[in-house]
């Protein structure tokens, strides 16, 4: 490792560390390090969202391809600083207005084809049989069943329908649980690899 | 003598004609080398792509006959592109000799494009068929997804039903959840111990639905602190978010008679990178140790940092997302969890705002159609009827 990347991978150490020091209680290292990278995330997104969102959203339609249309949105994203002024803070609710309806305009198709068309035919594909396939296919279908009944809620979970809601909750939790081992899987991978970059560090630097 | 002034000629002829052959059977390879090429395809159509933004061509073609591929079987083909007629053409891709079409995109709208399709075969190329000129366009409407906009238009209709018949003062029953009966005995407990409740709206923007359940929820929280005179404090992730926040958190000051009592310093922005949000919002729960933590909106790898760290805190935690992966994470740290849709429930439970109502009751509507239609093409696929399936595998 050269000096250079020493004194780099010293620095990521020390920090790593330093978030690792919250495990035991709030300290001056923690708050050192969290202040610092809450800053450095801020000022880096903001050059990113410079170079990635106004230069080829907004300057070079506007300047270099005269693409005039773009002085809408343009506008729009100006507005926005009025939030800074009491007086004319109001003048923002439009932009935000806007930025809503088309975000939830585009979010409702999407969400539809997504979770309800795909999922819907995927449900619905495959014939109950005697062979494993078809009950699986079998449990699939009373397990999406019940699941939606959970979650109706223009009537009380009494009888027979109280019985379908819980056994949804069960099947829920069941997902749930399978979902949650294998998050953790993958955060135990993300520190095993933050423990080796710590211990290759280490043998870096004494010479190991 | 006359014999060998006769045969001298005739052995130079004879040398002549021997070294000849060669040539002449060179020759004869040549032109047989240049004439045996695998034969072209044929029919070779460009189209614009339907139901797409545009810059996109389709180019289709026909393999040669069965009696032309067995007199020379061809491998693949070659496509090649050109603003003209005449060409210059350029190799653009080469394809196996099973496709039979190619999609060739990063088109200009409007601009005439020409293709060729040559077929290959142990280093050989056809001279290729050239196509007509295929312009691109993009289409303003994508017929594949029909069937989503008739969904979308029945649902609307029922919603503004629904709606209509709760603005005309129908109680609409909606079952009791949990956590919602939970949020103001927290907000007790946050004024009973003098401390604040920290509020936090997630890391989605302010077009998620989650994030606009999360905004109806802080109004009623905030509506409570002011009653309360207990202090809420809502970091952001997004700026637009915040902006809507203030906007919410103010107007419940102002709505209860105390527009004073508002500090903008309660809503603030922190930063929108997922990590350094998560530790700034740690040591929020650490240094002003909160009472009630509130989690609505949509979390990602950071749900479990945040409910371990207020649970540590000793916080009573409410949280709230339709992000499946992180459900668990709260279920296992928090006190009570609205679970997906529960979050949107949550928000017409507490607001009873005729729209928020209506739309619920149209979504409960929604699933028992959905029951029906899984009953009915479970049937329908298991007796062999598959088309029903098929009918909602849109584009």
């Amino acid at each position: 490792m050269s000096t250079g990347q020493l004194i780099g991978n010293g620095i990521a150490a020390f920090l790593t560390l330093c978030i690792f020091s919250f495990l035991y209680k709030d300290n001056p290292f923690y708050k050192f390090a969290e202040r610092l990278v809450a800053g450095v995330a801020t000022g880096y997104f903001t050059m990113l969202l410079f170079w990635t969102n106004f230069i080829p959203k907004v300057w070079e339609p506007l300047y270099e391809r005269h693409e005039i249309i773009y002085i809408i949105p343009t506008i729009l994203g100006i507005i926005m600083w009025t939030r800074f002024s009491k007086k004319w803070a109001w003048v923002s609710r439009y932009s935000i207005a806007f930025y809503i309806g088309i975000g939830s305009g585009v979010a409702v198709t999407l969400a539809l084809y997504t979770y309800l068309f795909k999922q819907l035919q995927a449900t619905i594909a495959f014939p109950i049989s005697m062979d494993v396939a078809g009950i699986n296919q079998l449990l699939v279908v009373v397990a999406v069943l019940a699941s939606l009944i959970y979650f109706f809620f223009s009537t009380p979970h009494k009888g027979a329908f109280g019985v379908a809601s819980k056994l949804g909750i069960y099947v829920i939790m069941i997902g749930f649980g399978a979902g949650f081992g294998l998050t953790v899987m993958g955060r135990i991978a993300l520190l095993v690899n933050r423990v080796i970059f710590l211990k290759g560090y280490l043998i870096a630097l004494f010479g190991g | 003598m006359d014999r060998v002034k006769f045969l001298i000629p005739t052995f130079i002829l004879f040398i002549i004609a021997i070294s000849c052959v060669p040539a002449a059977a060179a020759d004869i390879v040549a032109d047989s080398a240049i004439a045996i090429l695998p034969p072209n395809v044929s029919d070779v159509i460009v189209s614009d792509k339907p139901n797409d933004p545009g810059g996109t061509l389709v180019v289709e073609w026909i393999l040669p006959d069965s009696a032309a591929l067995a007199a020379m079987p061809i491998k693949g083909v070659n496509i090649y592109l050109s603003g003209n007629h005449d060409g210059p053409f350029e190799l653009i891709t080469s394809l196996p000799k099973s496709a039979l079409h190619y999609e060739c995109s990063d088109l200009q709208d409007g601009e005439s494009y020409y293709f060729k399709v040559t077929a290959t075969a142990n280093g050989l190329e056809s001279d290729g068929i050239t196509s007509a000129a295929g312009i691109p366009s993009g289409q303003w409407f994508n017929t594949e997804r029909l069937p989503i906009l008739i969904v979308v238009i029945l649902f609307s209709i029922t919603a503004i039903t629904f709606i209509i018949k709760a603005r005309g003062g129908y109680d609409f029953y909606v079952r009791p959840i949990a956590g919602i009966k939970a949020v103001d005995e927290a907000i007790g407990r946050a004024t009973e111990m003098g401390r604040p409740i920290l509020y936090v709206p997630g890391l989605g923007s302010a077009a998620d639905v989650a994030t606009i359940a999360a905004f109806t929820i802080l109004a009623r929280v905030a509506k409570k602190v002011v009653e309360y005179n207990t202090r809420v404090i809502v970091p952001n992730y997004d700026p637009v978010v915040m902006a809507i926040c203030q906007e919410v958190v103010k107007e419940a000051y102002a709505s209860a008679g105390k527009p004073e009592l508002y500090d903008p310093k309660d809503v603030y922005f922190i930063t929108q990178d997922q990590f350094p949000y998560t530790a700034a919002v740690n040591g929020v729960m650490l240094r002003e140790k909160p009472a009630t933590n509130f989690y609505m909106g949509m979390f990602y790898a950071e749900s479990l940092v945040l409910a371990e760290t207020g649970f540590v805190s000793g916080s009573i935690q409410i949280a709230g997302t339709d992000q499946l992966v992180q459900i668990p994470f709260f279920v296992s740290v928090c006190d009570f969890v609205l679970m997906g849709e529960e979050l949107y429930a949550a928000s017409a439970y507490l607001s009873r705002e005729p729209q928020q109502l209506g739309t619920l009751k149209a979504q409960d509507l929604g699933k028992v159609t959905v029951v029906i239609l899984i009953i009915i093409g479970v049937i329908l696929s298991t007796i062999g009827m598959s088309g029903f399936a098929n009918w909602f595998n849109v584009g």
